[in-house]
């Protein structure tokens, strides 16, 4: 494209006045503008001491959490929905057939490799029975491989952990219960 | 006495190095954590905090940074990469660093110390290194020149483009601000009549004026070009990182950078030293330090204290601008140099030279008090009358706008050049 362009719409500068070209205003202004900074308050989280604060924890993606129902059962259907909109494949489901009347299946394994997991909410997004869902806690660390595979107890006992902090969206965000 | 001891003058100028290399190094780290934490505060972070006594838990706000970072960078591997030349690339650092201690020796740390007859100094001993030296700011100057040399060996001989780029800058960008320096520094030199640096601050003492005062635009530009010459932001451009990767040190590791890095802390420190003592006062405060000869020892220390703070106060300005503004382009550097500093510090010079000149007539026509008075008037005067010429003239400005009309590139013949066309696609 060349300068003369008709389809290039030019913008003017706006010239310069006085105060700019003397140059002693604006270099006040740069050092006030520092000096406000320096004392102003600072952002950072001094993180082992002092906790961030996750500014609404009900749509924050931290660690996975499988939702009991009413009865304490796992709520889960095995339908494969999560695992299958899970774009990096984490999810791992063992189906049988299910001991409640209520459904046919249940899982007998449920595991998610939180390594691998890019925290997209895919998975919460596609559970038809709201099952699972990402819960506000963001440090999650621990000594090994294995130790980051997380099964079926364990994400039932992130809900046990958690479902007094954030109560299950199903109720008040419309989802099916 | 036996001849194999040294003598008294010798013992305390060997005190003096110890005491001044020892200082300067361990302020040369400690101004890096400050350089740390005032980066962070300006951008609303908390800055390094944790480093504390080694193996306990006690933090001290992180005073110990200075000295795992020494530690982490020594331990590192010193790289020669195999195609540099490796003579050049050894004796770059060890110059630039030597040069920039080596300043020190004519520069006063304070004012001088009481006589200590008990061992054998009867007379007020200067806090300098060298004080007999008559030439002090000649010496100052001529090793920061040698200092140029260490960054333009680092460069060379490193065989490297970014390097030989960065040093190229740096070659030219610091002999362009030697010529702003020297002659706001001439003009000091001129009202003291001296060219050692105590007694430079011994006449802004007596007087109570300090050449600040009393040249405000021979402080400017020497101000500015010391920032320039201490390559620090917003004259950053030998080493600039978005475009030079590291500029003269890119191909440096380990305990050369180090020594690069603490030469450039430490010129710095020299031009904040050279700022304080030429245009601040040095020692002096109203009213706190006194102007006489040093009596007793709180006179020493609280002269000593007002210069360690003024060249805080300095050290800190240096770091704060550094945050507020971005960096010159190279074509502005040259016309800040060549089209503002230098016609701003020649007025300033004739100005001085002249105030100088017609002292004693004006003492004699209208009095001491008043004569005083208008030395300080003309130089504001001036100071005003040059700003703001600058400023109208904008001799430092450039237009970036692109040309729109066609220009004689854009001719006919030139658009339908096939060439131009596939350059174009």
């Amino acid at each position: 494209m060349k300068p003369n362009d008709p389809a290039i719409t030019w913008l003017e500068e706006r010239p310069l006045g006085l105060s700019e070209r003397l140059y002693l205003p604006l270099f006040v202004q740069g050092l006030a503008t520092t000096a406000r900074h320096l004392v102003s308050p600072k952002v950072t989280v001094s993180f082992p001491e002092q906790r961030p604060t996750v500014g609404n924890p009900l749509i924050y993606r931290g660690v996975h959490r499988l939702n009991r129902d009413d009865e304490g059962r796992v709520k889960c259907v095995a339908c494969f929905l999560c695992a299958t909109a899970c774009p990096a494949h984490c999810i791992d489901i063992v189906a049988t057939e299910s001991p409640w009347p209520d459904r046919e299946k249940y899982p007998e394994s449920f595991q998610i490799d939180e390594l691998r997991c890019i925290f997209c909410g895919m998975c919460e997004e596609a559970c038809p029975v709201d099952a699972i869902e990402l819960t506000s806690l963001l440090d999650l660390t621990g000594k090994s491989r294995e130790e980051m595979i997380f099964d079926k107890e364990k994400l039932l006992s992130v809900f046990d952990m958690t479902k007094d902090a954030e109560p299950m969206k199903s109720a008040s965000m419309g989802g099916t219960l | 006495m036996n001849a194999f001891l040294p003598s008294l003058p010798t013992i305390v100028a060997l005190v003096k190095i110890g005491l001044l290399v020892g200082g300067l190094m361990t302020a040369a780290a400690y101004l890096v954590l400050v350089e740390r934490w005032m980066a962070a505060w300006v951008q609303d972070r908390k800055g390094p905090n944790r480093v504390g006594i080694p193996l306990t838990k006690i933090r001290l706000f992180g005073l110990g940074q200075p000295l795992a970072d020494g530690l982490k960078i020594i331990l590192k591997e010193d790289f020669t990469p195999r195609h540099v030349d490796k003579v050049l690339y050894t004796a770059a650092p060890v110059v630039i660093l030597a040069a920039s201690l080596a300043i020190f020796a004519a520069i006063p740390f304070g004012s001088s110390l009481p006589a200590i007859p008990a061992l054998g100094l009867t007379s007020e001993e200067p806090l300098l290194v060298a004080p007999g030296l008559d030439v002090g700011v000649l010496w100052v100057f001529a090793l920061s020149s040698i200092a140029v040399y260490g960054v333009l060996l680092g460069g060379w001989a490193s065989n490297n483009k970014y390097g030989f780029l960065g040093g190229l800058r740096s070659s030219a960008q610091l002999l362009a601000y030697e010529i702003p320096l020297g002659l706001g520094l001439l003009g000091v030199v001129l009202a003291a009549g001296s060219l050692k640096l105590d007694t430079i601050m011994d006449a802004q003492a007596s007087t109570g004026v300090w050449f600040a005062f009393a040249q405000p635009l021979g402080f400017i530009v020497f101000l500015v070009a010391s920032f320039a010459e201490a390559a620090r932001l917003p004259f950053d451009l030998p080493e600039a990182e978005q475009e030079l990767v590291g500029g003269y040190h890119t191909e440096y590791s380990g305990i050369k950078l180090l020594l690069f890095l603490v030469a450039e802390f430490l010129h710095m420190v020299t031009a904040a030293f050279l700022i304080v003592i030429m245009f601040l006062g040095g020692w002096h405060l109203w009213g706190v330090t006194g102007s006489g000869p040093v009596e007793t020892w709180l006179v020493a220390f609280i002269r000593f204290a007002v210069l360690s703070a003024k060249i805080f106060a300095v050290i800190l300005f240096f770091m704060l601008v550094r945050w507020s503004w971005p960096r010159f382009r190279f074509d502005q550097l040259m016309n800040l140099a060549w089209k503002v500093m230098l016609p701003l510090g020649i007025a300033n010079l004739v100005t001085v030279a002249t105030v100088e000149e017609f002292r004693p007539q004006l003492v004699t026509a209208v009095g001491e008090g008043w004569a005083k008075t208008v030395a300080i008037a003309i130089p504001w005067a001036v100071f005003f009358v040059g700003w703001i010429a600058a400023g109208m003239l904008t001799p430092s400005g450039t237009d970036n706008t692109p040309i729109r009309t066609p220009g004689p590139l854009d001719a006919e013949h030139v658009l339908d050049d096939p060439q131009r066309e596939l350059v174009e696609v």
